[in-house]
């Protein structure tokens, strides 16, 4: 619940390498502190204000924009079942009371012992499979309440779901909620291209070398 | 020539009227000019549009037919048509209103803002007959504070993006920011860190509700209570435009006024709220003497006694005068007149050790702000943190700065408030290279454009000979000065005579002219400044010491010759409160204070604005003009009885103050007074002694809030005065293993003081800043201010 | 490709452009992509000018797939000449209600797009991309990104890619949870670490203003997506696809009540919502065969459309005259068992939840609206809430709404875009469904009101309905 850890700090200056202004990498570090913390804390932000070299009411003010980041600490897995309209037609509210029920905890609360915060959200961008959930941003598809109480069984077992028609990431593991994705851009140092600064950048070589634009 | 002119008007038809708009200019404000007025929340003419409360929106066509646009967002083009009271229009602006009530806690009566709020007006004139909203309002934790100055009711929040806009584009200070998203926006700080912004209270006028309030004018009045006159900020030589308002003779509240030569609107915390001073139990009310209470009659007795018999017997520059820089210009020259035309003293400053030389600062080419502020311009900053000591010059060069493409280039001691806007900062140990480095950078600077030096002292413990040295180096190419001297009317003062070896109207003593015809006699001798003057009177050479409205034992640079100097002369003081230099007073007249007198003031431009009476002095406390008239009259002298007669003979005597009580008619942004002394030969500073490898160099600054009377009398600035620590850079406090914290004995061959720590990477190396005169910590003991700089030696405190 | 034959009455043939790798279960990967023809654009532009990829691809005209449907290369076009450096922000923030398009193309064939901002960035002279992916699509960042480290130690990315002196960055950058990113200037607004609000435009479009101040192409991950092809393929044989103002294909994604949801690439501007609706190739009808109510032809801001409008080819102008749009590409559709006051509600309620609380019409309006539909569905309904939906919905888009023709009750078609008091056209979506199903279904409203009666069914709870 903290300032970012050293090897964290080094990733977050890379990030920050990659665009013109340090702010830009305000977003990708809050996520960052969300992954190391499963939340992002106060010191997080003040931390996060120092490396891009604003205010932390400026990174709060960002922060609190945007629903993906929780400055309360929420369950090792977020469930996130689709209310919208698509999935809605297909019995989404079901799915979600059939949630709270088994869960035994409101949407947008956590069970007690720490694993699982339901939530009701928007479109997830997987309509034709509705009614459908994520969880810690990991999709499960056609979600009927048995299949919610396999998921949630294999959770608790610290096994992979196995049961939806799932796209879990690429390695198809459900990791601690922070841990967005486990495959991070790297750019090797040498392909580099640079960033193209808005106040010394000119007229790229390749238009001067192959003609007009 | 071009082919194309630039047309110098748009023509737009606005509800059916030809207005001529200039061009750029944005819809809003092209109708405003023409007599329509379009409502508005969010848009504020002294900051950028964003358009987001819909409240302006009117229709627009600017040739493709026309549809709702808000006003504040479009510019004019030729041949567009406006029109602001269709169906359309009013419907929009209705919906708008109402939307905005839905989620007001319409808790009026109750609220500061009731009778003067946009919102409340503006439903009036616009808004919808009722409310057709039947669910539950949003509700948030009443006020909260999130300064010492300011709270915040987020239910009275209308979202408009005004405050925070403020902190961030004008003040530069984005501690106060929007959360959350949409229904759920709020403003706020960060969690446990508040607006300490120095421009906070400015939110609160501009808060087009009732969302922000000033802790000091909470339930303190209704707007209809209250009577307001304009006036002129004494607080620094920037002279802000206010308006000041009052109840039942107190002044409750002050707020900026536009002007666009100065402010811009704008005011500085403390400019803002130290007037609560003047309401304080503790100012002086009636005449002491030997420090009891007397009648007037004994106590300016008392003082004309003690004056003419000193000069019987030792001639007249036994008699000396300090201060008058906060005074106004009619006060200040019924003082210079008195001490140089009648008492025939030439022992006069009204400066106390800490300023710069008077003909210097008289002699040089004087920028204005706007001239400094010119689009693409150079700036050159030689002096104090101006963030600190002229915080509304501070906006304005900022605003230069990040908006107009002026060049920012910093010659100086260590990081100001203004560093990290300039374009090149260049720190110098004291007492080193300075004048090398001025060098330097002067070879660099950009020629195209007007170049203007902001002119003071750079540190209170180094010799200003070197900043003479400086300024020629400006003065070759071509540079105007904008003098940063701090003191509240010390230009006035200066204008009017109060420095050694000068008359009013900028003239030395030996081209006496005018003032001799009027005076009848003028010095025969220059007379000696503030450190002079004190070094005499501790030496038993003046006798009498005239302390008008200063403080040299707290608010000096050497207090220790300052306490000698007082305990040896007959001190006669006046000023509104007692001050550690006035308890060691031997008659103590109690003087009115800002808003307690008419008159004149003149900003660190030469610019001469009105200050204007609100309220009555406490007590028996006289303005400062008539103490000088009546000391003057007991003297044998008659003097102009009034404001306006003693101008009148300002003008006469002084060529720049001529016609300007009828120019100030015309002009409310103020007239500018020019002209200038003949410049002194350029002095070489004494060079320092190179510093020792085991002491630092002290650098000795101002910082906003001080233990100067009126910020200290104001129940909320005096908490805001940061107290004093010293600032080291990180390489010496590693080599001397201290770190933030510590508490250490700063000792230098006059004197020691103990502080803590802070490690600072924008003090440079081998010295250490120190800010002068705060409430705990009497850091003038440090100094002997005959010294060239002051080095301190540095140890821990067990 | 796939063979053109003239069938009558039915659909026009599939042709699978953006989508044509989906049946590899290795789609993603750089070997497949090559394999495939990947990376042959590139080269083939790196051979020519880049005037020449600017020529291609305006003459292709390749309309936008974020929503709009503006022309790409036009876009381009509207750079001011001289002003450097130029950005290319490619928008793959993905959130519209109904809208399962673009993730679908970073999961599974980010090269592809990859490719398709490299030839935009050589054509427009923009010095280097930023690819925003929306947070919570956590399997495409991770497939974009290990696509982008691919082709970076390929050397298509980068430093003077494949030899030549074209080098440009792509950077890979997330968003965390905001619909309203998915608007271009808010995602600049987004991308520069600020509160995604958006900025007033006109008077100034990204293309002149954008990111850092400087002239920014916004595009789709859809639209990028085309580019190495039409590249490859060449304009002509583009435009052999599709309607002559709407050429080559397009995905939509198809759900609710029907028989088989899907995302289906179509030919553009020739294939009805009919055809996606009951063809078998497509959606093979309503599910349970029962009567369509409604559906919304493009995302939730689309007004939405019925009976009446399942012939419209799916173009934007047709639609657009008939008081909708094609928007997002997304049509979700109502069979007669779903109860419109509920349907409305949610989506009334999604813009709620989204605004960005910018403009007082949306932030505020677009709750209350939500709210007076909650009372209604809780039975709590006033018989004067029907008016005052539609005067707040007014206040918040003035004018006649947009709304389809309507044959029962004559009323004529009123066409999109609607007008707007706001910054953006968030607020006025919200309008959408209030004004759709007010016309179309008010006894339903009012039978709430008046009956209490808050037991239509929604949809009939099934088990197992994984397929
Ligand atoms: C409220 C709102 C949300 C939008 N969301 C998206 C989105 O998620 N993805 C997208 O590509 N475009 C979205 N757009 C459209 C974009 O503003 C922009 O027109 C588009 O990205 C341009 O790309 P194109 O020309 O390739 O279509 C949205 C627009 C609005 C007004
Ligand atoms: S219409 Fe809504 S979402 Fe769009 S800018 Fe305004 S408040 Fe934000
Ligand atoms: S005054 Fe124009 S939108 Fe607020």
């Amino acid at each position: 619940m903290a300032r970012l850890e050293p090897a964290n700090v080094e990733i977050a200056h890379e990030i920050i390498s990659r665009y013109p202004r340090p702010k830009s990498a305000l977003i990708p570090l809050l996520h960052l502190a969300q992954e190391q913390d499963g939340w992002v804390s106060d010191e997080a932000m003040v931390h996060i204000a120092e490396l891009v070299g604003c205010t932390p009411a400026e990174v709060i003010g960002t922060c609190s924009f945007y629903e993906m980041f929780k400055r309360e600490p929420v369950g090792r897995y977020l469930v996130n079942v689709c209310t919208n309209i698509a999935c809605q037609l297909l019995g989404a509210e079901d799915l979600l009371h059939h949630a709270e029920r088994t869960l035994g905890v409101r949407a947008g609360t956590t069970t007690p012992d720490g694993l699982f915060t339901v939530e009701d959200v928007e479109c997830i961008a997987a309509c034709t499979e509705a009614p459908c959930l994520t969880v810690n941003y990991r999709y499960f598809y056609k979600v009927g309440p048995s299949d919610f109480d396999a998921i949630i069984a294999d959770l608790r077992a610290g096994r992979r779901p196995t049961r939806c028609a799932a796209e879990p990431g690429e390695d198809g593991e459900i990791p601690a909620h922070g841990t967005l994705h486990r495959v991070r851009q790297s750019i090797p140092g040498d392909r580099r291209a640079g960033n193209a600064d808005p106040d010394t950048a000119g007229e790229p070589a390749w238009l001067g070398a192959g003609g007009a634009s | 020539m071009s082919d194309i002119e630039t047309p110098v008007t748009v023509r737009i038809t606005v509800d059916g009227q030809p207005v001529d708009a200039r061009p750029g200019e944005l819809v809003i404000d092209a109708a405003e000019r023409a007599g329509v007025y379009i409502p508005r929340f969010c848009y504020h003419p002294r900051m950028k549009p964003v358009g987001m409360c819909r409240m302006c929106l009117v229709e627009i066509d600017a040739g493709r037919g026309a549809a709702l646009q808000p006003s504040c967002m479009i510019p004019v083009s030729p041949d567009m048509t406006v029109v602001t009271d269709s169906e359309r229009t009013r419907k929009a602006q209705e919906g708008v209103l109402e939307f905005l009530l839905i989620n007001h806690p319409l808790d009026c009566p109750v609220c500061d803002k009731g009778g003067e709020c946009p919102l409340q007006d503006q439903t009036v004139a616009y808004g919808p007959g009722e409310s057709r909203f039947v669910e539950e309002k949003r509700h948030y934790e009443k006020p909260i504070p999130i300064s010492g100055l300011v709270q915040l009711d987020r239910e009275r929040c209308i979202l408009c993006d005004r405050c925070t806009r403020f902190a961030k584009d004008v003040a530069g200070d984005p501690l106060i920011h929007f959360q959350g998203r949409g229904s759920s926006t709020e403003v706020n700080t960060f969690p446990d860190e508040p607006f300490s912004s120095y421009f906070s209270g400015n939110t609160v006028q501009i808060c087009p509700v009732g969302a922000l309030t000033a802790s000091s004018y909470r339930f303190r009045a209704r707007p209809w209570d209250l009577e307001e006159t304009s006036s002129t900020c004494r607080t620094c030589s920037v002279g802000c435009s206010v308006t000041v308002q009052s109840s039942r003779n107190e002044v409750l509240r002050q707020n900026g006024v536009d002007n666009d030569a100065v402010n811009w609107g704008w005011l500085c915390d403390r400019g803002r709220f130290d007037m609560e001073s003047g309401r304080s139990d503790v100012r002086l009310t009636d005449p002491l003497v030997g420090g009891t209470t007397a009648r007037w009659s004994d106590a300016l007795g008392a003082a004309v006694a003690a004056i003419r018999a000193t000069i019987e017997a030792h001639g007249p520059s036994s008699v000396a005068l300090l201060g008058g820089a906060r005074l106004t210009n009619e006060a200040a020259y019924a003082w210079a007149r008195l001490a140089k035309g009648v008492i025939g003293t030439d022992d006069v400053d009204c400066q106390l050790g800490d300023g710069l030389p008077a003909d210097l600062v008289l002699g040089l080419p004087r920028a204005t702000i706007a001239d400094a502020c010119t689009p693409k311009g150079t700036i050159v900053l030689v002096g104090p943190d101006v963030k600190e000591e002229l915080p509304v010059l501070y906006l304005r060069l900022r605003h230069a700065v990040v908006e107009d493409g002026a060049t920012l280039v910093e010659l100086g001691h260590g990081r100001t408030g203004l560093s990290r806007y300039a374009a090149r900062t260049s720190y110098a140990h004291p007492g080193g290279d300075l004048v090398e480095r001025a060098r330097l950078v002067a070879k660099d600077l950009d020629e195209s454009g007007p170049i203007t030096v902001v002119f003071g002292r750079t540190s209170l413990a180094e010799d200003p000979a070197v900043l003479a040295e400086v300024a020629a180096i400006f003065l070759a190419k071509g540079a105007r000065f904008l003098p940063a001297l701090r003191r509240g009317n010390v230009f006035g003062a200066l204008d009017a005579g109060l420095a050694p070896g000068l008359l009013p109207g900028r003239r030395l003593l030996d081209d006496a002219g005018p003032a001799t015809a009027v005076w009848g006699s003028t010095p025969a001798a220059i007379g000696r400044d503030a450190t002079a003057i004190l070094t005499a009177a501790a030496a038993g050479e003046v006798k009498v010491l005239l302390l008008v409205g200063a403080d040299p034992v707290a608010d000096g640079p050497d207090r220790a010759l300052a306490e000698t100097a007082l305990e040896r002369a007959t001190v006669i003081a006046v000023d509104t409160f007692l001050t550690e230099s006035g308890t060691r007073a031997d008659v103590v007249l109690p003087a009115a204070g800002p808003s307690e007198v008419d008159g004149t003031v003149t900003n660190l431009e030469g610019r001469v604005q009105r200050v204007n009476r609100k309220v009555t002095p406490p007590g028996t406390a006289r303005p400062d003009w008539m103490i000088a008239v009546e000391l003057a009259d007991r003297l044998g002298v008659e003097f102009p009885q009034d404001p306006d007669a003693l101008l009148a003979e300002l003008g006469a005597v002084a060529d720049g103050y001529a016609d300007v009580a009828s120019a100030l008619d015309r002009n409310p942004d103020g007239v500018l007074v020019t002209g200038a002394c003949p410049l002194p030969a350029t002095p070489t500073a004494r060079r320092a002694p190179a510093p020792s490898g085991s002491t630092l160099r002290l650098v000795l600054t101002d910082s906003l809030y001080d233990a100067a009377t009126q910020t200290a009398q104001s129940p909320s600035l005096a908490p805001l005065a940061p107290g004093t620590v010293a600032r080291l850079n990180p390489a010496d406090a590693s080599a001397l293993r201290v770190e933030a914290g510590t508490v250490v004995s700063l000792a230098s061959a006059r004197g020691a003081v103990d502080l803590p720590v802070v490690v600072d990477d924008g003090v440079p190396a081998g010295a250490v800043a120190v800010a002068a005169n705060q409430p705990d910590c009497q850091v003038n003991r440090l100094l002997d201010a005959t010294w060239p700089v002051t080095d301190v030696r540095l140890e821990v405190r067990r | 490709m796939t063979e053109e034959t003239v069938v009558a009455a039915g659909p026009p043939p599939i042709v699978r452009i953006v989508t044509q790798r989906f049946d590899h279960p290795d789609s993603h990967t750089l070997d497949r992509y090559v394999a495939t023809g990947g990376y042959e654009a590139l080269r083939k532009a790196l051979a020519g000018s880049p005037g020449a990829v600017v020529d291609e691809v305006k003459s292709s005209n390749l309309l936008g797939r974020g929503g709009a449907g503006f022309p790409a290369g036009t876009k381009w076009g509207f750079t001011p000449p001289g002003v450097w450096p130029r950005y290319l922000v490619v928008n793959g923030d993905e959130s519209e209600p109904g809208t399962y398009k673009d993730r679908q193309l970073m999961e599974r064939d980010p090269h592809q797009l990859i490719e398709g901002c490299l030839l935009a960035c050589y054509a427009a002279g923009l010095s280097q991309c930023f690819l925003y992916v929306r947070g919570e699509m956590a399997l495409a960042q991770e497939r974009v990104a290990k696509a982008l480290n691919e082709a970076y130690a390929a050397g298509f990315v980068g430093r003077n890619i494949l030899g030549s002196s074209f080098s440009v960055d792509i950077v890979l950058h997330w968003g965390a949870g905001a619909y309203i990113v998915g608007e271009e200037t808010a995602l600049i607004e987004s991308l520069e670490g600020n509160r995604g609000m958006p900025r007033l435009k006109p008077p100034f479009f990204p293309a002149a203003i954008g990111l850092y101040g400087k002239p920014t192409i916004v595009n789709n991950v859809e639209t990028l997506s085309n580019l190495p092809w039409i590249v490859a393929n060449g304009a002509d044989a583009y435009k052999q696809y599709g309607s002559e103002t709407s050429p080559g294909t397009r995905m939509f994604a198809l759900s609710g009540h029907v028989k088989r949801p899907g995302v289906y690439e179509v030919q553009h501007g020739v294939t009805t919502f009919r055809d996606l609706l009951y063809s078998p190739q497509f959606c093979g009808g309503i599910r349970d065969d029962n009567r369509l109510k409604m559906f919304i032809p493009g995302g939730g801001s689309a007004p939405w459309f019925f009976e009446e409008q399942l012939d419209l080819p799916l173009e934007a102008r047709p639609v657009g005259a008939a008081g909708s749009m094609l928007g997002s590409g997304a049509i979700v559709v109502m069979d007669h068992t779903t109860d419109a006051v509920k349907a409305c509600l949610r989506v009334v309620r999604f813009y709620a939840r989204e605004s960005c609380g910018k403009c007082t019409p949306c932030r505020e309006g677009t709750n209350w609206l939500e709210t007076i539909l909650q009372r209604i569905v809780d039975g709590h309904g006033r018989p004067s809430d029907l008016d005052k939906l539609l005067d707040i919905g007014d206040n918040i888009s003035p004018g006649p709404y947009p709304a389809a023709s309507w044959t029962d009750g004559g009323l004529d078609a009123v066409p999109f875009p609607p007008r707007q008091t706001t910054i953006c056209p968030l607020g006025p979506s919200s309008v959408a469904p209030v004004v759709s199903a007010l016309r179309r279904f008010r006894p339903e409203f009012e039978a709430k009101i008046t009956k209490r009666s808050v037991n239509i069914p929604l949809h009939v709870e099934r088990e197992g309905t994984r397929v």
